[in-house]
């Protein structure tokens, strides 16, 4: 009965336009903000910023961004690894190239390059389309992380191949390298989601989303009322890996803190995030948080009930994991392509006229 | 002759029996893009799965002995008989026509007049399971196949071209044979499809799915033989591959090779998907040879890939695919 | 027939047609070795309705493509507001003030009415990516000024009770009137419809002529039409240009059309030699 639009009038074009029309939904957001700025890191330990909280954030932002390309542009990458990569050893050369300048801006200019790198690669995406552009991107990805494998100079030539992250500080508190407390690799991985989505959702409602989601629905005639293909393309794969590089800086300092190029940024890690905006729902920001938020909790599912309560060994279990998410994303597409979104959205217009469906 | 050139003769020889392989996978993905319009991803993983299976039956393997050991506390693992090769090839053709099956009735079906990108990223879903599924099946250690083909350096060749050239090359044998069965697959298929009843049904399919229904052709059976040829295709590829370098999950990665491949031919052309395989054999093999050396080697990783895109930018609808004429 | 040079009149029912707005000299267009149009010339004067018509297969749609710069002829030259265009990608010409509507329709179908409509806004909006991205300020204040442009048409086409649902679950009817509604919003000098009424019920053809005269009384919106209704196009059309297997058979007011002898033989089926 309190899940109610009836009564909640909009007077203006504004109010209209905002991004949870319903005030039940509006304080359900206000609330959740709060929790995840104002108590969770004062509960946070270890275990769950590196199982579950951690990876959630930083793949809700990878997510955001191919979904940006994918879901709301129509094209498909499978070279979101390759991005995520490049994110990685920009901010690894940018914080050893430049140690006072601020790990906030490191992560931020790592996004950029990424953007550059993305708007390179996107370029052919004026001639090549669907399928072919898809197959094109897994040019990015193998030719990426195998110049991160073969030319030194991105991994300051140190023996072992790997990166590691330095010590860098926000405020006084440690964000990145081996002695970073858990809630402060929470806290900032937070931070950086939360601006990143409110930039998304923004572009996402007004005119460049439009453009982009007209390229997406029919290109020929975009271009007939007006829509630039390969601006709005560009734009595409220029904020899309931004938001990649960053969820690939943020993987590789606060995340992982040290990094091998194939292990961490290989073809599967693209897949991962495609399979997360395919199952979370193409075309919705919701969608990018829920597929994020189902794939990193999946394992951690599976791994405590096959390992730890059935006792099975950890090989079987990942075996089975591919099964399962496999399946899922099966099942998925027969029975709501367009993912938990979907389902989410049927759920709340039924609560919507609940309990008086007529 | 310059034995630089010597060199690059013998590269581009083994070039090209590495892309007689990459066709054979590609082949598998163009029977079922054109009988169906779905880009099967899955293709190498179903190469992965045939291998496995075979080996599997050959050394008379207890299926799912991980699970069933791990479940009940039981130490099974083999029944203890070998299966001959050919029955053993004989019955993972059936395993993998049973499997169209499958995949025609839980998958397919459903999703009938779905857009072509829903229909591709059921088959990446659908590796990830085969995936899995073959690895609880059959365990995910490398295995060793070994199917009766001829091994090693082919002696032959080597004394020919040394009388010929003062160098010898050095050709696999197994290359060789692999050629030769790529070969009679690639005949077999066309014969099939230019001459049999289900032949001229599959192409009538491929060439128009509505007016092919309205003749009363059954699109059900067209799928199910087409994710069976290709599953046959499949396992021939795994079996060549798995000889030549064992039975392990870098075989479904040869699925990705083959991609590149079907940009360069087209994604609906046989003799498409065998000149696009030849040439990124080639191309690779010898841009390793040239250019690998200076700029840290391990080119093969992208070659084909990068390759594929420069060709697209400026031929997009491959080399043997037709000239699209965009319409409103 | 009326005369080249003359800068304008007014019509019985008391419009201003005014002087040439675009002009299309010896136009040919060929498909490899399929001649689409051939050495087609005529012109669309400002604020007029004028219509192409024409058997199937006549060439009419490519002429309305060659006008939107889908198409390029290889012959010929294109007149806009006395100059030469030249060749320039589909987006381009729509930015010159040129919008259409499609045979079959082409809306944005993962998107709602209102976001389609919004769509024909973007030529008139100028915001960046950045300012976007801050969404405060600028960017908003320009969203919502050019909501409330959509929000006049959708009152003007009475499409006020979809305007949240999403294109794909509209009927053909509405859906047609919500594409019209998009290139209404771009506020075009031409507005090029191609067969607005194709599939209709007599009422909803009623409708659309409604809209149509409305659209061009209103805003004094130039339009150009392709339509098979013969009864249609008599009404509304000032002038008409007939084609035929790629020629033009006959360019004038609809009176003059329907007495033209070629005009008649075309539409009879009189065998082609």
């Amino acid at each position: 009965m309190i899940y109610r639009e009836a009564g909640d009038f909009k007077t203006t074009y504004r109010d209209d336009s905002q991004t949870f029309p319903i005030r039940f939904d509006r304080r359900a957001y206000y609330a959740l903000v709060a929790v995840a700025f104002l108590v969770l890191p004062f509960v946070m330990n270890d275990y769950w910023a590196s199982a579950v909280f951690v990876p959630f954030l930083i793949y809700s932002i990878a997510a955001i961004g191919l979904n940006i390309l994918t879901g709301y542009c129509g094209q498909v990458s499978l070279g979101t690894g390759g991005f995520m990569a490049v994110g990685a050893y920009a901010a690894y050369k940018l914080m050893t190239a430049f140690p006072e300048l601020n790990i906030f801006f490191v992560v931020l200019l790592s996004g950029g390059v990424t953007a550059g790198v993305g708007v390179l690669f996107g370029l052919p995406s004026l001639r090549i389309k669907g399928f072919y552009l898809a197959v094109a991107t897994l040019a990015a990805q193998f030719f990426l992380v195998w110049l991160f494998n073969k030319v030194p100079w991105f991994y300051n030539y140190s023996a072992s191949g790997q990166i590691n992250a330095p010590e860098r500080t926000i405020f006084g508190i440690i964000v990145t390298g081996p002695s970073t407390p858990a809630w402060s690799k929470y806290l900032f991985c937070l931070t950086i989601l939360f601006i990143l989505s409110w930039v998304a959702r923004n572009l996402t409602r007004g005119e460049v989303g439009r453009t982009w989601m007209a390229i997406r629905d029919m290109d020929i005639a975009a271009e007939i009322i007006g829509v630039n293909p390969l601006k709005a393309k560009l734009t595409a794969f220029a904020v899309s890996s931004f938001f990649v590089g960053v969820a690939g800086a943020l993987f590789f300092a606060v995340y992982l803190g040290a990094v091998e190029v194939t292990e961490a940024f290989g073809i599967q890690k693209s897949f991962l995030v495609l399979f997360m905006i395919i199952i979370g729902g193409l075309g919705s920001m919701f969608g990018s948080f829920a597929g994020a938020a189902f794939l990193v909790l999946l394992p951690v599912f599976l791994k405590n009930a096959l390992v730890g309560g059935l006792g099975w060994p950890t090989d079987l279990a990942a075996h089975l994991e591919l099964m399962i998410v496999g399946a899922l994303i099966i099942v998925f597409l027969i029975a709501e392509p367009h993912g938990i979104a979907a389902l989410w959205r049927t759920a709340k217009e039924k609560l919507r006229l609940w309990p008086f469906p007529h | 002759m310059p034995e630089q050139l010597l060199f690059a003769m013998e590269v581009t020889l083994n070039g090209l029996m590495a892309g007689v392989l990459y066709s054979l996978v590609a082949l598998g993905f163009v029977l079922i893009y054109k009988a169906s319009g779905i880009f099967n991803y899955a293709q190498g993983v179903m190469a992965l799965f045939a291998a496995l299976t075979l080996v599997g039956l050959m050394d008379g393997q207890v299926p799912f002995a991980h699970l069933i050991n791990a479940t009940f506390g039981t130490d099974v693992h083999h029944f203890g008989w070998h299966i001959p090769a050919l029955p053993a090839i004989l019955l993972t053709a059936g395993v993998m026509v049973v499997f169209a099956i499958i995949v025609e009735r839980l998958i397919l079906r459903h999703l009938v007049n779905q857009e072509p990108i829903i229909l591709f990223m059921a088959t990446i879903g659908l590796a990830y399971f085969l995936e899995g599924f073959g690895d609880v099946m059959w365990g995910s250690d490398i295995k060793k196949l070994d199917v009766g083909l001829p091994q090693g350096i082919s002696e032959t060749i080597d004394t020919v071209t040394y009388n010929w050239f003062g160098y010898g090359f050095f050709i696999d044998r197994l290359d060789i044979a692999a050629t030769l069965v790529a070969a009679i697959l690639v005949v077999t298929l066309t014969l099939f499809s230019q001459y049999s009843k289900q032949g001229r049904a599959l192409r009538a399919v491929a060439d128009d799915h509505q007016a092919a229904l309205s003749v009363g052709i059954s699109l059900r059976f067209i799928w199910v033989l087409v994710w069976s040829i290709a599953g046959i295709v499949a396992l021939v590829a795994g079996v060549m591959w798995g000889a030549k370098s064992g039975v392990q999950f870098s075989l479904s990665l040869i699925a990705l090779k083959a991609l590149p491949v079907l940009m360069l031919g087209g994604f609906t052309s046989i003799p498409g998907a065998i000149v696009g395989g030849l040439i990124i054999g080639v191309g690779e093999k010898l841009f390793e040879f040239a250019v690998g050396p200076m700029i840290g080697g391990a080119t093969e990783n992208w070659f084909a890939y990068v390759l594929a895109l420069v060709f697209l930018v400026f031929r997009p609808q491959g080399l043997f695919g037709e000239r699209i004429i965009e319409r409103v | 027939m009326l005369d080249e040079t003359e800068e304008g009149h007014v019509t019985e029912d008391g419009r201003q047609i005014g002087g040439v707005l675009m002009e299309m000299r010896n136009i040919t267009l060929r498909f490899g070795g399929v001649v689409a149009i051939k050495d087609i010339s005529f012109d669309i004067r400002k604020g007029e309705i004028r219509a192409i018509i024409g058997p199937n297969g006549a060439g009419k749609s490519s002429m309305l493509n060659v006008i939107s710069g889908f198409y390029h002829p290889q012959e010929g030259e294109i007149w806009f507001k006395g100059a030469r265009r030249k060749p320039m990608k589909p987006y381009q010409v729509a930015r010159q003030g040129i919008a259409r509507t499609f045979q079959n329709i082409a809306l944005f179908e993962g998107m709602s009415v209102i976001d389609n409509i919004m769509t024909g806004r973007l030529t008139h909006m100028r915001s960046g990516l950045f300012s976007q991205a801050l969404w405060w300020g600028p960017a908003e204040r320009e969203e919502l000024e050019n909501r409330e442009v959509v929000e006049r048409i959708i009152d003007f086409l009475e499409i006020q009770h979809i305007r949240k649902t999403p294109v794909a679950r509209l009927p053909y009817g509405l859906k047609k009137r919500v594409e019209l509604a998009r290139a209404l919003a771009a506020e075009p000098e031409l507005l090029l419809l191609d067969e607005p009424m194709a599939g209709m019920n007599v009422e909803e053809k009623e409708d659309m002529s409604r809209f149509i005269l409305d659209v061009n009384d209103e805003f004094g919106t130039t339009i150009a039409l392709i339509e098979h209704d013969m009864g249609v196009v008599m009404d509304l059309s000032d002038r008409v240009v007939v084609m035929d297997y790629g020629r033009k058979i006959g360019d004038g007011p609809p009176e003059e059309i329907r007495n033209n002898q070629d005009v008649i033989d075309a539409y009879l089926g009189v065998a082609h030699d």
